[in-house]
């Protein structure tokens, strides 16, 4: 069960590799975390990062999950379900794709559009079913700023996260007072550390995390760049408060509220 | 009976779940909807009034007692009621205060459920000499996961379980209580201030013969001033205290004559309202004055002045921490309300009392030593930590945490906080091997 802090006892991570998943499952394991399943493809990754959280106390198990096999997630996800309630669900996982060669092979972009956005339908809603049957848990959604608004250089990454987005938001209300809370996180660019938050705090930093692409628009000074630790630290607190929405950082809310009212001719002449 | 699909909370407002409310009517119907509860089990609730999670059951069945609120028989001559469970204290009290009767222990809340009394052993401000509710109850009935009611008397091993057992072991449908006699419905309250913790400790050590008594403690001041408080003491008063126009009709039941609590409003909950409120509620009281004569309502119940004083804190809710440290455990106490005014916690009502001695429950939080409750905003930044490090030092020192408010523990610290855990953990798997009896804290303390 959550306690008052909203902190859960187990949480089931899909995407069991998710720097942000693992960042957030540490954090929460120092709060009141005890069994953690890491949901992901069976690789020595996903062993090495069970290991480490085992290391830190809690008792970890993976499971084989595959994001695009969406025809076996009942089977997979129902069966962690019946082993014992779930407090929260972490949908971590996606793939950031490569715009350019996604354009010129359009089986590689809907690879992209299957994992992010259909993966995630599919085993949201069977987790979501799940978490109303117990009556209680926090179903957590990493979606992206990437999908607040079309850009040259990432539509279709972007895409996929504007349908997930836009799912989840749709999923919150349609659980609104089943006992289920749902919350959205949106990142902005997630780079691995605090040096790499300071190098890509120039003008076209050009690097690109699984959050999202804001490096190339021209203010986007450190302030707006991220590091795993920091989504999971806004994840915590976000479940502290029960919140629907969370970016990170907090200041891409007021700078996304602007720029989605950006005329689009202005718009598409813009570096961004 | 209704059934319908509810998100449920405790008092606190924190940690919402779904489950589906029964409203059984009568005892058959009870007993059917604890036999036919699903896998998730079945938990009574009765006015929610307990700030935890002890009366939700996530995915499961809750049954609301509330329209089981009969009161069957009343022994005008020894003061012995038998009632259903989900009578209101409140309603109790109306019905005996006007025949020389008052309740034994009266909770800081009027809206509680007798079951719900039992099922928390509730304990008021007179525990030092009257001890908690369940010493005054004569006999309950309790209903079991296999559909048997049994009559449970003091002395037995289901008695023991059910007193303070939250519940877990059954549902209780109806208690045979033992009031006290009374002479008015006034009580003489005495109030004097404190001017810090160690004074306060000396008066509540030296003072010895009041029925009631409390002190009210401004956790905002620091420094020398810290722990300072207002110290309430009060007896029912006898007919040759009331002035001569009230001495006709000593039990009349009266209203109180000024509103006992500050209407708060949405939000106030911070750091500058928390100091200034406190300073007025200190500075306000008197620094010493004896023998006022005050309604039963204001001394007892002001808080319920204020409809739904819960939502005051505007996000997150209310987390209650209510802890108790043995005699000789000063020091402990000494450091925790320092840690917690050093902390500028915006906690707005704390109060500090002497307990008596302990009951028979095995879960019952009542022990001989000092007690202090207070509510704080659960939105805080880092006040788990916080509260987790004061639960170390409450351990540490022999103490325990509240269940009944409880929200918020660690698993771990349960079973140094309560010996005799195994003993109700063995009971209940072989009274309920299936689980019949479930409830959130049960889940989250694996009780």
């Amino acid at each position: 069960m959550k306690d008052a802090f909203g902190a859960p006892q187990s949480l089931l991570v899909l995407g069991g590799t998710s720097e942000i998943g693992l960042a957030t499952a540490r954090r929460l394991i120092a709060h009141r975390t005890r069994t953690v399943w890491l949901a992901g493809r069976p690789s020595p990754a996903l062993d090495a990062a069970a290991d480490d959280l085992r290391g830190r106390g809690a008792y970890v198990q993976t499971v084989a999950f595959d994001a695009l096999d969406t025809a076996s997630h009942e089977t997979v996800l129902g069966k962690i379900f019946t082993e014992g309630d779930i407090d929260m669900v972490l949908l971590a996982f996606g793939i950031p794709g490569d715009q350019e060669r996604d354009e010129e092979e359009p089986l590689a972009a809907v690879r992209v559009a299957q994992t992010n956005y259909t993966g995630a339908v599919s085993a949201g809603l069977v987790c979501a079913g799940a978490l109303q049957a117990q009556g209680h848990g926090s179903l957590v959604v990493l979606s992206s700023v990437a999908g607040e608004r079309a850009r040259r250089a990432d539509f279709i990454y972007g895409s996929s996260k504007a349908g997930l987005d836009v799912f989840t938001q749709g999923l919150g209300d349609a659980l609104h007072g089943t006992g289920v809370h749902v919350m959205v996180v949106r990142p902005g660019l997630v780079v691995p550390n605090a040096a790499a938050v300071r190098a890509a705090g120039g003008r076209g930093a050009g690097e690109r995390g699984a959050g999202g692409p804001l490096a190339t628009i021209p203010f986007t000074r450190t302030p707006l760049v991220t590091t795993p630790g920091a989504v999971a630290d806004a994840i915590v607190t976000g479940l502290r408060r029960r919140s629907e929405t969370v970016w990170v950082p907090g200041a891409l809310r007021a700078v996304m509220s602007a720029l989605r009212h950006v005329p689009r001719p202005l718009f598409r002449r813009m570096p961004v | 009976m209704s059934v319908d699909t509810v998100s449920l909370t405790g008092w606190g407002r924190t940690a919402p779940t779904t489950a589906l409310r029964f409203r059984p009517r009568s005892y058959e119907e009870a007993a059917a909807t604890v036999l036919g509860c699903g896998p998730r089990g079945s938990i009574a609730r009765g006015l929610g009034r307990a700030h935890g999670d002890a009366a939700q059951n996530a995915g499961g069945s809750v049954l609301d007692m509330t329209a089981l609120d009969r009161v069957r028989a009343i022994d005008a001559a020894s003061g012995r009621v038998v009632c259903d469970a989900g009578v209101t204290l409140h309603r109790l009290r109306q019905v005996m205060l006007p025949l020389g009767w008052f309740l034994p222990v009266t909770p800081g809340g009027r809206y509680v459920t007798v079951g719900g009394a039992i099922g928390s052993d509730a304990h008021g401000d007179n525990h030092r000499a009257a001890g908690s509710f369940s010493r005054h109850v004569v006999e309950f009935a309790l209903l079991t996961a296999d559909g048997r009611v049994h009559d449970v008397r003091p002395g037995t091993p289901l008695f023991d379980a059910t007193a303070g057992g939250m519940g877990l072991t059954g549902v209780i449908l109806s208690a045979t209580l033992r009031f006290r006699p009374v002479a008015t419905s006034l009580m003489s309250v005495d109030t004097e201030r404190a001017t810090g913790l160690d004074d306060l400790l000396a008066r509540m050590a030296r003072g010895g013969h009041h029925a009631y008594e409390y002190a009210r403690v401004d956790l905002t001041a620091r420094g020398r001033a810290t722990g300072r408080a207002v110290l309430v003491r009060a007896d029912h008063a006898p007919v040759d205290a009331l002035p001569a126009h009230a001495r006709r009709t000593p039990l009349a039941v009266r209203a109180a004559r000024r509103p006992a609590a500050l209407p708060l409003l949405p939000g106030l909950l911070g750091r500058l309202s928390a100091t200034a409120l406190n300073e007025v509620g200190y500075r306000s009281a008197p620094r010493s004055r004896t023998g006022e004569l005050q309604p039963v309502p204001a001394f007892f119940h002001a808080l319920d002045a204020t409809p739904h004083t819960n939502r005051v804190s505007a996000t997150g809710g209310l987390v209650h921490y209510e802890f108790l440290v043995g005699h000789g455990q000063e020091e402990t106490l000494r450091r925790i309300v320092g840690r917690i005014a050093r902390s500028r916690c915006p906690s707005f009502r704390a109060v500090l009392r002497r307990f008596g001695a302990g009951g028979p429950g095995w879960l019952s939080f009542p022990a001989p030593g000092w007690n202090l409750a207070l509510d704080l905003p659960a939105g805080l930044p880092r006040l788990a930590r916080f509260l987790d490090s004061l639960d170390e030092e409450v351990a540490a020192a022999g103490g325990r945490i509240c269940l009944t408010d409880d929200s918020r523990l660690r698993p771990d610290a349960l079973a140094a906080m309560y010996p005799r855990l195994p003993e109700f953990r063995a009971l209940r798997a072989e009274l309920d091997p299936n689980g019949a009896f479930r409830s959130d804290l049960s889940r989250r303390l694996s009780l």
